[in-house]
């Protein structure tokens, strides 16, 4: 057991410096970044008309941090098992005396580090609110905390379907269809019709599984420790799975 | 050193590799030979742990692949099929990225890395990115990472295809001085250079060892010599494919 730590430790270390290097060694990081700032920018300011709500806070800003990482994330993170995969250096990497778990998390952390990087990039929106009014800034701070665990909660998801499936574009596609169904299982689109078919206890208990439903918590300046504990459950069942799903290739085929 | 025990591997029904069982002693290089196809790499890969046995074991320095991987792995060097590496690194910062994984300490590291950057020649590529090297270069890239832990066992997978004939003799040059201190399975398509690089020859087909012996005593077999043996040996798969 504490072996295991030290070759999980050292597999985090390993593949962390080196996934970030990738990451940034590509377009990839500066893309993902850009984009994604130009895309929060435009539906806070124009999408939700930021300035007609006559209120200084950044609701309508983190309202739109779930939707747009389940299109964004999952392309930060298609790449991190099935690029070894198709490269060959998965023969490489699995060949080193260190934990799948360890590469695993390694990766995970250098995709996190990468969408960490371009929530800090979006500080001038806080700042901004500030000079036009006096926002719930704890609120706020909360807000960017919980988004920042989400973010991981999404990457976890698309880290192990690049472990499941070769193609990068698929690993992409069922990504966001994976995180499509956490998310949308909180809109109230979908709630009301669950509701109304199977009965609203049913409908609560898949609010439950929602990123949505525990994201606005956040939203509302509640730390909800039960929704922290979600997400962090559920970036432990992925990276689980994720595990599980590389050392099931290791005993059938490449 | 190494060990390996009625290893067997099936895809879908069809053996890859049935019941395989040798073992290597410190100074055996041990050359690999057998047709297309007739499980070398399957083998070998079963061996550095990449790829899990449906039946058997494989020892490393008394280590289980199976039960100790990761303490078999740490003495294990494994170049594998085609020299798979890193695009987006240089080869310095592939063999940074290798000796973190075996947790070396920062300067024995250093002393590893100048080391094999010496022993694979590769002095004057080592800050250039690795996609912009050439196939030899590579494969001299990925050598140096299979050396970079000074194992006990290293498992080259065709280490010098795609060499120049300079190339490949600086290679088993290089394979001649770790011998004594090492056990190594090699493998190989180009038989000229079994006498030359090993001092025991093994042929396997469709998944089982047909000889084992020196690469003298194989070559004995024939009149035609080593090729002969092994065209005799290994040519019944390809009397049934024809
Ligand atoms: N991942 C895999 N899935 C299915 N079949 C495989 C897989 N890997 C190898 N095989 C099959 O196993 C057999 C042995 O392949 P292997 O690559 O070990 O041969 P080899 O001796 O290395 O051949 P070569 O000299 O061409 O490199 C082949 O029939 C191959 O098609
Ligand atoms: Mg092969």
């Amino acid at each position: 057991m504490k072996q295991w730590a030290r070759d999980t430790l050292t597999g985090i270390r390993a593949s962390y410096g080196r996934e970030l290097r990738a990451y940034f060694a590509t377009p990839l990081a500066y893309v993902f970044i850009a984009t994604f700032l130009m895309l929060i920018g435009f539906f806070t300011w124009e999408a939700s008309s930021f300035f007609d709500t006559g209120t200084a806070d950044l609701q309508p800003f983190f309202y739109w941090h779930p939707w747009l990482y389940m299109i964004f994330l999952p392309a930060l993170s298609m790449r991190l098992w099935s690029d070894e995969t198709a490269a060959g250096t998965s023969e490489l990497l699995l060949s080193l005396p260190v934990s799948v778990t360890g590469l695993a998390a390694g990766k995970l952390l250098a995709a996190w580090t990468v969408s960490a990087l371009a929530l800090l990039l979006t500080c001038p929106m806080w700042l901004t609110v500030n000079y036009l009014g006096t926002p719930d800034n704890a609120a706020i701070l909360l807000s960017y905390l919980m988004s920042f665990i989400m973010a991981g909660a999404y990457l976890s998801i698309g880290a192990a379907m690049s472990s499941l499936v070769t193609s990068q574009v698929l690993a992409y596609v069922i990504g966001v269809v994976a995180a499509f169904l956490f998310t949308a299982a909180g809109w109230p689109m979908v709630l009301g019709a669950v509701s109304s078919a199977l009965g609203t206890g049913i409908g609560e208990l898949v609010a439950q599984f929602s990123f949505l439903t525990h994201f606005e918590t956040a939203e509302r300046g509640v730390l909800e420790v039960g929704s922290l504990v979600f997400f962090l459950g559920v970036i432990a069942l992925w990276l689980a799975l994720n595990v599980l799903w590389v050392n099931q290739r290791r005993s059938t085929a490449r | 050193m190494l060990e390996l025990k009625q290893l067997t591997k099936s895809f879908d029904g069809h053996m890859a590799v049935e019941k395989a069982a040798f073992s290597l002693n410190k100074g055996e290089v041990l050359g690999f030979l057998g047709p297309n196809g007739a499980g070398k790499s399957t083998t070998m890969r079963m061996v550095a742990g990449v790829m899990e046995p449906d039946h058997g074991d494989v020892l490393i320095s008394g280590h289980s692949i199976i039960t100790e991987r990761r303490e078999a792995q740490r003495r294990l060097g494994y170049l594998p099929e085609g020299a798979p590496l890193y695009a987006d690194m240089t080869p310095v910062e592939f063999l940074k990225f290798m000796a973190r994984a075996y947790r070396m300490p920062r300067k024995p590291a250093r002393q590893a890395i100048d080391r094999v950057i010496a022993d694979a020649r590769i002095g004057n590529v080592a800050s250039r990115r690795i996609a912009t090297l050439s196939k030899g270069y590579r494969r001299r890239v990925g050598l140096a990472g299979a050396l970079l832990n000074d194992p006990d066992v290293l498992v080259l997978d065709e280490p010098t295809d795609g060499l120049d004939p300079i190339q490949k003799r600086a290679v088993r040059a290089l394979i001649a001085r770790m011998a004594p201190e090492k056990a190594i399975l090699i493998s190989t398509h180009t038989l000229e250079e079994v006498p030359a690089m090993c001092n025991r020859a093994i042929i396997i087909d469709r998944g089982r060892v047909v000889a084992d012996g020196t690469p003298e005593s194989l070559a004995a077999q024939s009149p035609g010599g080593l090729e002969e043996t092994f065209i005799t040996v290994a040519g019944a798969a390809e009397a049934d494919v024809a």
